[in-house]
């Protein structure tokens, strides 16, 4: 009953600080993702998408979950960019533009982006238009409390999660392993 | 905050990965978009855990998760594209298309045609 | 042994033959004469031993049931009076003759040992027919004919005229061989039996029911069989097969069963004067017509089945008289000098390497290059103009005198107008045949030109055989006033009457000729046209089939040669080029039978085709096309699967979201 409370005294028209920064940098991370997708310069993209990225980092941090924030910069902007860096470098991808980025699928890729995003838009904007996040009171995902329900109520899966990680990394040594036989034939 | 903000800015957010999945055609790329559409849901898993007030965190512990099995799926993902282009010599992903009917022999035979004019760079490469 | 025994024997032998013959051919060829000729031999001999026992007296009869067949019984009977008893010795006596004439003739020929043992099959069957009391049993040795028939005359089944000749027997055979079926059912529905004594004692107490039905039908059988008008065109073509199968078939056997199973069930025909009448028209028709035919043959062969065709006729014009005895005994007399002629045709085909008489008009010396075949073919051609005191004369008179006893009211339950058409056909015919005869010495053996090429000599066996045959041909006339007691009992001997109208017009026939051959022959100066075929080293029949296959080509016909020097060709004038081809005969037949059958073939050939085709090709094309559309989705490339699968996706949501939405 609260939000419907805060609701009659909040507006679109009348955006809070909050809003207005998630406003800019979601504007700012879109466009990063947006110029992701479409570069023709492979590194670029991997670039942006680091752009993407933090500013994605910026919006947890604006949704008070700042230790996802940090982990997100830990993890994606720090490790996963880093790696698929180093893939595109071992793949031997073109440094500079590439006129052959995108595929032939571009226009039905870009129908069926574009009719997804106007349902799903639709469907959102239709359902939460009066729906507003209380941000106030104590963080909701600062390290303390979230320390406190990952271990309180989540240990299982954290530890499956461990196992499912190593899993990832002898599977990914094993794949990318050079087998015998290419040493052979080297 | 209005709630609509973060899931407008998700869902954007996954079809503009949802276009990268469909319209690259390096594999890296198509990698890098489910990344995107990856941490679109995440954004969403945020913005609703924080709006509900969920008293065991769901939303952000799946988030957490979610980001875990993105890193093993991008280790596992990286090192399947270098194992195709070790063995095909490209990561093309609209190159790799054994499965089509018909026209596969000629694509295979186009494919290691590719191949060896790549090792033949290679090597051109390397005695420079 | 009974006599039984022996008659049963009869024909086992030559079948057994056959079958040892067939599967030994292959492992043991050493074996393979004497399985053909002893069989044969011993049937011979043991045809005559139940001859001399039943000796023209009662009839033997023995039957045994093998397996009960419901309310028509069939029983394996024999019925053995004094016609079985004779044609049986003279099918035996023919078989073992062209059985020893064929190891010379087709010695070397790599099917020989399928040959001798077809050849015996056919004489175990013709014995079957001959000696067989059930007519169902009849039918199997008759049908076992034909089919050896078809196989026999195609042994040269390199040449497309043996092909066609083989084909032809089988198909004119079988198209009278179904009204004949027909007509022994109904002939045993009528008479409750299929027993031939059964038979004759219901038609002796008027039992059948349909008597003129029953005769036309069975007759329909029988002139397919004995060749007569208008089924006969198969007789002639059948000269493509082998010199001795045409003796053996188109003498003794094939044609000789029709005639006699006329002559055995002769009370059912007679019971009918409406199947007499026919018989006798069918008889004049076939004799005259023939004859004419046989003039203006240029196929020594084809001359000898065209004579066959006619002497058929007189014995048909025998039945149709009510004469069954003067049937059989012509039946009898023909088939030994007609074997006769067949086989001295054989050796001389192979002496000067064509079947051509033009060409055989054009060679001197041939009767000094083969001294056995001229005497014995002389003998035959004596017998076969009908000229005393030769075998052919006393049948034929027997003939004559039944015809005009029937034309003068004498004989019960004939129409005179028969008797009539038989014996002013019978004399108009022996005119004829007189003429051809003497046409056909003349040509073959008083050639003018270069002496006939030196093949080598003859086989013994091939010119003792000649001799074998000679015997009958020369002297079985003289055995008339013995054979009363074997037929049915009326004297045969000739009346002074219709021996001299009969050999009167004979005589006039032989001199017409003569003086025509004189007149044509100074035209016979040219060499000779056509070839010659001429392999001294191998097998009398590589010669005649090599001589067969070249008629067409060096002539443009397979009948006729254009010839000045033929006496025929004057004697016949503008009926020649007509009686050549046997009175367009076939054509009819082609226009009649073989065209609307060829036009239903090319009819079904459309709508399977076309139309049954197009529903068939319509349903794979169908299916076919929607695969290839399906097919062009199937490019291998996810990212258009993925795009597929996402835009379904999006519509389905989207779907969703709008039912909710109207459904709110």
């Amino acid at each position: 009953m609260s939000h419907l409370a805060a609701a009659a005294e909040q507006g679109f028209l009348s955006p809070t600080g909050v809003e207005i920064a998630f406003l800019l940098v979601g504007i700012a991370t879109l466009g990063a993702a947006v110029v992701t997708v479409t570069t023709k310069q492979l590194v670029h993209a991997a670039l942006w998408l680091v752009v993407a990225l933090g500013g994605l980092a910026v919006e947890y941090l604006l949704l008070t979950a700042e230790f996802i924030a940090w982990v997100q910069v830990l993890i994606y902007v720090g490790s996963v960019v880093v790696l698929l860096l180093f893939g595109l470098m071992l793949t031997k991808a073109p440094i500079g533009r590439s006129p052959d980025a995108d595929s032939g699928n571009r226009w039905a890729a870009l129908t069926v982006a574009v009719a997804a995003a106007a349902a799903l838009v639709w469907v959102v904007v239709d359902a939460f238009r009066t729906q507003w996040i209380d941000l106030d009171g104590p963080a909701q995902g600062s390290t303390r409390v979230t320390g406190e329900f990952l271990f309180q109520h989540w240990v299982l899966p954290f530890e499956a999660l461990s196992v499912l990680l190593l899993a990832a990394l002898v599977g990914a040594i094993v794949l990318s392993r050079k087998s015998d036989n290419d040493k052979e034939q080297r | 905050m209005h709630l609509a903000y973060p899931a407008v800015l998700a869902a954007l957010l996954f079809c503009t990965g949802l276009y990268g999945v469909l319209a690259r055609r390096n594999a890296i790329l198509v990698l890098m978009s489910v990344e995107l559409m990856l941490n679109a849901v995440n954004l969403n898993l945020v913005a609703f855990d924080v709006w509900l007030r969920d008293t065991l965190h769901a939303g952000q512990a799946l988030t957490l998760f979610t980001i875990a099995i993105a890193a093993a799926e991008i280790g596992i993902g990286l090192s399947i594209v270098l194992m195709v282009y070790r063995n095909r010599g490209t990561s093309d992903v609209d190159k790799l298309r054994d499965t089509a009917e018909g026209r596969a022999a000629d694509d295979a035979a186009s494919a290691l045609a590719d191949k060896a004019a790549h090792e033949a760079a290679q090597k051109a490469e390397a005695a420079a | 042994m009974t006599t039984t025994t022996l008659a049963v024997l009869v024909p086992l032998l030559p079948f057994l033959g056959a079958v040892a013959g067939l599967l030994l051919g292959r492992t043991a060829p050493g074996f393979v004469r004497p399985l053909a000729v002893l069989p044969a031999l011993a049937a011979a001999v043991l045809a005559v031993t139940v001859a001399v026992r039943q000796g023209g007296g009662k009839a033997i009869d023995a039957s045994t049931q093998l397996t009960p067949t419901g309310s028509v019984p069939i029983d394996l009977a024999l019925h053995i009076d004094g016609f079985a008893a004779l044609v049986a010795v003279l099918v035996g006596v023919v078989a073992t003759c062209v059985q020893l004439y064929s190891t010379g003739y087709l010695r070397d020929d790599p099917r020989y040992p399928s040959y001798a043992a077809l050849v015996s099959l056919f004489t175990s069957a013709m014995l079957l027919v001959v000696y067989s009391g059930d007519l169902m049993v009849l039918l199997v040795g008759w049908e076992i004919m034909g089919i050896c028939s078809y196989f026999l005359v195609g042994h040269y089944w390199e040449t497309p005229e043996a092909r066609a000749a083989s084909l032809k027997a089988f198909l004119v055979t079988k198209l009278g061989d179904v009204p004949f079926l027909f007509g022994l059912f109904a002939l045993a529905a009528d008479a409750g039996t299929f027993r031939i004594t059964g038979i004759l004692g219901a038609v002796g107490s008027g039992g059948l029911d349909h008597p003129t039905l029953i005769a036309l039908l069975l007759l329909a059988g029988v002139a397919g069989k004995s060749a007569q008008f208008p089924l006969h065109t198969w007789l002639p073509d059948a000269m493509a097969g082998p010199t001795p199968v045409s003796a053996l078939i188109h003498a003794a056997t094939m044609v000789a069963a029709g005639v006699y199973f006329v002559a055995r069930l002769l009370p059912v025909f007679a019971s009918s004067a409406a199947a007499l009448t026919v018989l006798a028209v069918m008889a004049a028709v076939t004799m005259v017509g023939s004859a004419l035919a046989a003039l203006a043959q240029d196929d020594i062969k084809r001359v000898l089945a065209y004579s066959t065709i006619g002497q058929l006729g007189y014995m048909t014009g025998a039945l149709a008289v009510g004469d069954r005895g003067a049937a059989v005994f012509h039946l009898i007399s023909h088939g030994a000098f007609k074997a006769l002629l067949f086989l001295g045709a054989g050796v001389i085909i192979h002496a000067v390497g064509t079947n051509s008489l033009a060409a055989m008009s054009r060679m001197s010396g041939l009767p000094k290059r083969i001294p056995d075949a001229y005497w014995t073919m002389t003998i035959a051609l004596f017998a076969l103009a009908a000229i005393p005191p030769f075998a052919g004369f006393f049948s034929k008179e027997a003939v004559l005198v039944a015809a005009e006893h029937a034309s003068l009211g004498d004989t019960t339950g004939v129409p005179s107008g028969a008797g009539w058409t038989v014996l002013v056909a019978g004399l108009f015919t022996a005119l004829l045949t007189a003429a051809y005869a003497t046409r056909l010495w003349l040509l073959a053996f008083r050639g003018r030109g270069p002496a006939a090429p030196d093949h080598g000599k003859q086989p013994l066996v091939m010119n003792g055989v000649l001799w074998v045959l000679a015997v009958p041909s020369l002297a079985f006339g003289l055995a008339v006033t013995y054979l009363d007691d074997w037929f049915d009992g009326h004297a045969l001997t000739p009346t002074v009457t219709t021996a001299v109208l009969g050999t009167g017009v004979a005589l006039v026939g032989g001199l017409v000729t003569y003086g025509a051959w004189r007149h044509t022959t100074a035209m016979a100066a040219r060499p000779p046209i056509g070839a010659v075929a001429a392999h001294p080293e191998d097998s009398p029949a590589v010669s005649e089939a090599e001589a067969i296959a070249s008629h067409t080509p060096a002539y443009g016909d397979i009948a006729a040669a254009p010839d000045p020097a033929d006496p025929g060709r004057l004697l016949l004038g503008p009926l020649h080029r007509h009686a050549a081809v046997g009175f367009h005969l076939d054509a009819v037949y082609h226009a009649l039978f073989v065209r609307p059958v060829l036009a239903g073939a090319e009819l079904v050939r459309f709508l399977d085709r076309e139309v049954v085709e197009t529903y068939v090709r319509g349903a794979g094309a169908v299916p076919r096309l929607l695969g290839a559309g399906v097919r062009r989705a199937q490019t291998g490339n996810v990212q258009t699967y993925l795009s597929a699968l996402l835009a379904g996706s999006v519509v389905l949501a989207i779907a969703a979201v709008i039912v909710a939405a109207v459904g709110a």
